[in-house]
């Protein structure tokens, strides 16, 4: 692209360790998290808020994404979570199945009182 | 004037051509929309996952030993190898292609320090009777509720196929920066870059499967056992 031997990429070693770390720690709190009694909803909204913390770090830092044009930030980032939040269309499905489970060893109530009538 | 000085000062005119509009290259672009559309196929797996693990008894077997600390330390080999990548796209970024190629190197091994522990990991796995489709007989046992409901069977299904795919995409990863490594004079900076990228997005995958697949599933009672 360019026939300079430099080219410009914002960012110092330093600051790309300091990133590090930073990951490595909120891993940390994950696996702590991970063996601390809790329901399983909460434990997955902090999961998810923290891994989502962790891939913008990647995604801005690492991935340079920050340094780039806002032109390109708003043409990949936008579409990726709406694309993303569109999946979650599916969910209300899943426990509808869950509920449909039959989980009585003696038949349904419903069924003998049809029984019964008869 | 050169096209970056023209671009400069026509901001506005982005569109009409001869500039480049996102300031960069059509490559890296690319590499941009690859990401957008593999970061969907890992969502669409994980939320297929979250589907079934929604709508059925769901087991929880992972041990602190050998999966946490394998899987923890797995985490680790990536982590790093995402700051020795762009540790060698800032050499690359000083002209030191020499500092740069010992930076892919030192990436391409803590990769595959990740595969071999996480084959090592399945290994457990599959000794213990885990399959794509079955469940280890004592797993059954444990883990089947008091209203009788056995927990899925897809749970084999599920992290085989997500935490193979993510170990294929980190096979690869290191295939290609092996090519970038060795033609590393010859490549431009941006293309270094571009193998970053990839890399960068391998590992911000692992940042979601982790905590999904292995912290979510931890077996805090030793029930397993």
């Amino acid at each position: 692209m360019s026939a300079h031997a430099e080219e410009h990429f914002a960012g110092t070693n330093k600051l790309f360790s300091s990133i590090w770390i930073w990951l490595l720690l909120l891993t940390g709190i994950e696996i702590f998290l991970g063996y601390k009694p809790m329901a399983i909803h909460f434990m997955l909204t902090i999961l998810l808020g923290l891994s989502i913390i962790k891939a913008a770090l990647i995604v801005a830092y690492f991935m340079h994404l920050k340094f780039e044009r806002l032109s390109l930030i708003l043409t990949v980032v936008p579409m990726l979570v709406i694309c993303i939040c569109l999946l979650f269309v599916f969910f209300p499905d899943s426990f509808r199945s869950s509920g449909l489970r039959y989980k009585f060893k003696e038949p349904p109530p419903v069924a003998v009182e049809k029984t019964e009538d008869q | 004037m050169s096209t970056e000085a023209r671009a400069e000062s026509f901001a506005a005119a982005d569109w009409d051509g001869g500039t480049l509009p996102y300031r960069v290259g059509h490559r890296k672009l690319g590499m941009w929309l690859f990401i957008v559309s593999d970061s969907l196929t890992f969502s669409a797996l994980l939320m297929g996952y979250a589907y079934l693990r929604a709508s059925n008894v769901w087991p929880t077997p992972f041990p602190f030993y050998p999966s946490i600390v394998f899987s923890s330390v797995m985490t680790f080999c990536l982590l790093s190898s995402s700051l020795t990548m762009v540790f060698g796209v800032s050499a690359s970024a000083r002209g030191d292609k020499a500092g740069a190629r010992k930076w892919i190197i030192a990436t391409i091994l803590l990769g595959l320090a990740f595969v071999v522990l996480h084959m090592i990991e399945w290994n457990h796995l599959i000794s213990e009777g885990l399959r794509p489709f079955f469940l280890p007989e004592h797993w059954v046992k444990v883990f089947t509720t008091t209203d009788g409901t056995p927990p899925s069977p897809l749970f084999g299904a599920t992290f085989f196929a997500i935490t193979g795919l993510h170990m294929f995409h980190v096979l690869t990863g290191a295939l290609y920066l092996s090519v970038v490594a060795a033609r590393v004079k010859k490549l431009k900076h941006e293309d270094i870059e571009i193998s970053g990228l990839y890399w960068h997005f391998v590992d911000l995958v692992w940042m979601f499967v982790f905590p999904l697949i292995y912290i979510m599933s931890v077996d805090v009672q030793g029930l397993t056992k």
